[in-house]
């Protein structure tokens, strides 16, 4: 097992980032996602951290020695890759074995691992196959047999469900999680999928445009975003987010609506801006208290029934004002055009800075 | 052209009668007929003649029909230890010619893989001899190993005349003369079939070796030689037919000599044919022996071609 630091590890094309320095540690044991849009450099630091990728600079350490030069072999790393790449032209046996037989380990030991990983994997049925005869589902199963055969230090995953079909990445995100919490092993995972983030990282690290946006748990990075696009990757939709002026205690919003800061934020804002100034007001879908009054006003500009809950679109300022999303429960019904009146909790709604897009911290 | 015939008018609906139409199945024959009846006259044909002379005394000087004698040709021929001997030499050129191209334009391609500057002109450098005629080959390496003023001697560090071997009147260099110049011509060849096999091996594949721990070694052992093997394989199986046919490069250096040293079976069918007496009907014969055993060996390499692929 494996703790993983990088410090201040960068990765230049020509001129262009592709990763700014950044600093991270990855505890034993932990389950870090490596969270971002395409081309933001998560899939570039991990294949630093696995060594495909050479660092342009700063050092990584893996249980504190420093492999920043070292070749992959010698990183005691297993890497699953988002396009599997199995051999082709061996066996499913032959690729699980692969790693160990490239370590010289004897044939009965070979043999006994790999039946142990088959087992634990349910794939004892495939192991005569080639790859090519496999369902996608299939040939990741074996890409991570060969990884966890090895018994690595650490697991490093490129996106290993971006080429599943729906229904097949939701069983496998089990499967990687469920052999996450009995391997216990230090694993890095790529995806550009939040959803599969959220469900599967004990930590988040959200990255956009070659820099890290946020450092977190799950719940971190979805409740208390760090700025302004975390707030908006995070969740579907992402978080409301409403630009207004602040003056003595209250925000003036779109459509006239006023919104008192709550106490705590009021310091903060008031430390920030002094008397007044502009601020971005964010909360989430779910954060809006909608019915029993309240001090925001807006207009039903459509209802969408999610099944277990109604997500609302609101147009704060008339037909075609400002648009924010509220969560209500599904036995509510909401006609179009409707005004509805709605609150914000007070413990889920978030301050940014208009010029910086930073979030601002409460002060208690 | 596209824009031509979309600009021209639209074809009359009715032609005029009296204009001869040409189907375009007639016209298709009009075009495959003349290549047909040139590959008849100088391969169908004489494809069946020569069964039909194998089988026959006939000699193509003497101004006598042949003769029918059954498989008297076929007898004497496989009856005679001087067929077999050039039999075994065959086999054993193409042995040692074809094993050094595999290993030499194998690893020939495995230092041209990786593009360097210039590893372009470089390729193109080395597929030279392959483009060159066999004929033209053989007599210009006929000056390199001349004794007296080849410059060959000189580079393997022969410098003088006087003791330097003469390649092409020993028996027991004469072979290996011919070996040489053969794996000089024909390494390009397995080289670039090596190549397209190498190029079309994908970089994920050692990725994923590097990451697995295998040794340089492994890796070639385990990914490089399997993806390259059909490619591979298909290289030797041209050369290894190839050269059991060896002739034109033997004609240039050797003529079969000195003495029989360097008689390739070709080059005794050649003998048995156009030299002394023309025994055309046992030349026939011969070639025809020739036929079957490079058909039964070319079999065999495919069998193979085809298990590496289905693996």
């Amino acid at each position: 097992m494996a703790t993983i630091q990088l410090q201040q590890v960068e990765k230049k094309f020509g001129d262009v980032y592709a990763v700014q320095p950044m600093d991270l540690t990855i505890q034993d044991g932990e389950f870090v996602v490596l969270l971002g849009p395409s081309g933001c450099g998560k899939t570039t630091t991990l294949r630093m951290i696995s060594g495909l990728e050479a660092v342009s600079s700063g050092q990584i350490l893996l249980n504190g020695r420093d492999v920043t030069w070292a070749h992959p072999s010698d990183r005691d790393i297993a890497f699953v890759f988002q396009f599997f790449a199995l051999y082709p032209h061996l066996s499913v046996w032959q690729n699980i074995a692969f790693p160990l037989q490239a370590q010289g380990e004897s044939g009965a030991d070979v043999e006994k691992r790999v039946a142990e990983v088959a087992a634990l994997l349910r794939i004892e049925h495939l192991l005569r196959l080639r790859p090519g005869a496999l369902s996608g589902g299939d040939q990741q199963r074996i890409a991570l047999a060969r990884a966890l055969v090895r018994r690595p230090a650490a697991f490093l995953m490129d996106e290993p469900l971006g080429a599943l079909d729906a229904e097949l990445r939701e069983t496998m995100r089990a499967e990687i999680k469920r052999l996450h919490i009995d391997q216990h092993a230090t694993t890095v995972y790529v995806t550009h999928d939040q959803i599969e983030a959220m469900a599967m990282g004990d930590r988040i690290v959200v990255m956009s445009n070659a820099v890290v946006q946020q450092v977190g748990t799950p719940a971190d990075v979805y409740h208390r975003p760090h700025n302004l696009f975390v707030a908006r990757f995070i969740g579907s939709p992402g978080m409301n987010l409403l630009s207004g002026d602040y003056a003595d205690g209250i925000i003036a919003l779109p459509g006239g609506n006023r919104y008192p800061v709550p106490e705590a934020w009021d310091r903060a804002l008031r430390a920030r801006l002094g008397q007044a100034g502009r601020v971005i007001v964010g909360f989430r879908p779910e954060a809006a208290r909608i019915g029993g009054g309240g001090t925001l006003t807006a207009t039903v500009y459509a209802a969408d029934m999610h099944g277990g809950y109604t997500m609302l679109h609101l147009s704060l300022d008339g037909e075609d004002g400002e648009m924010v999303h509220a969560r209500a429960s599904r036995q509510e019904h909401f006609k179009i055009g409707e005004v509805v009146r709605f609150d914000l909790h007070p413990d889920m709604v978030r301050f940014f800075d208009a010029q910086t897009e930073v979030a601002l911290e409460e002060v208690r | 052209m596209l824009k031509h015939e979309a600009q021209a008018p639209p074809a009359p609906a009715a032609r005029p009668a009296n204009r001869r139409q040409i189907s375009d199945r007639t016209l298709s024959q009009l075009f495959i007929w003349p290549t047909l009846i040139l590959l008849i006259i100088i391969n169908i044909f004489p494809l069946f003649y020569s069964l039909f002379l194998s089988f026959t005394n006939y000699s193509a000087i003497a101004n006598r029909p042949p003769e029918w004698i059954g498989f008297t040709n076929f007898d004497r021929l496989l009856n005679s230890s001087d067929i077999w001997g050039y039999f075994s030499l065959t086999g054993r050129y193409a042995l040692i010619s074809v094993g050094l191209q595999t290993v030499i334009g194998f690893g020939l391609a495995l230092l041209l893989r990786k593009k360097f500057r210039g590893s372009g002109i470089v390729t193109t450098l080395i597929l030279i001899p392959m483009m060159l005629s066999p004929v033209v080959v053989g007599l210009f390496w006929k000056l390199m190993f001349n004794p007296a003023y080849g410059i060959f001697n000189y580079l393997v560090g022969f410098t003088n005349p006087v003791t330097a071997p003469d390649w092409l009147a020993s028996p027991s260099l004469a072979l290996w003369a011919i070996i040489i110049v053969d794996v000089w011509m024909w390494s390009p060849f397995v080289m670039l079939l090596c190549l397209s096999g190498l190029s079309a091996i994908p970089d994920y594949l050692y990725e994923a070796a590097a990451i697995d721990r295998a040794s340089a070694w492994f890796q070639f052992r385990r990914i490089t030689l399997p993806q390259v093997a059909p490619l591979l394989l298909i290289a030797v199986l041209f050369r290894t037919i190839e050269a059991f046919k060896a002739f034109d490069l033997v004609m240039g250096l050797t003529g079969g000599g000195p003495g029989n040293a360097t008689q390739m079976i070709s080059v005794e069918i050649y003998s048995q044919a156009f030299l002394g007496q023309f025994r055309t009907g046992r030349a026939s014969a011969l070639a025809y022996i020739v036929l079957v055993i490079i058909i039964a060996v070319s079999n065999v390499y495919i069998r193979t071609l085809n298990k590496v692929r289905e693996g």
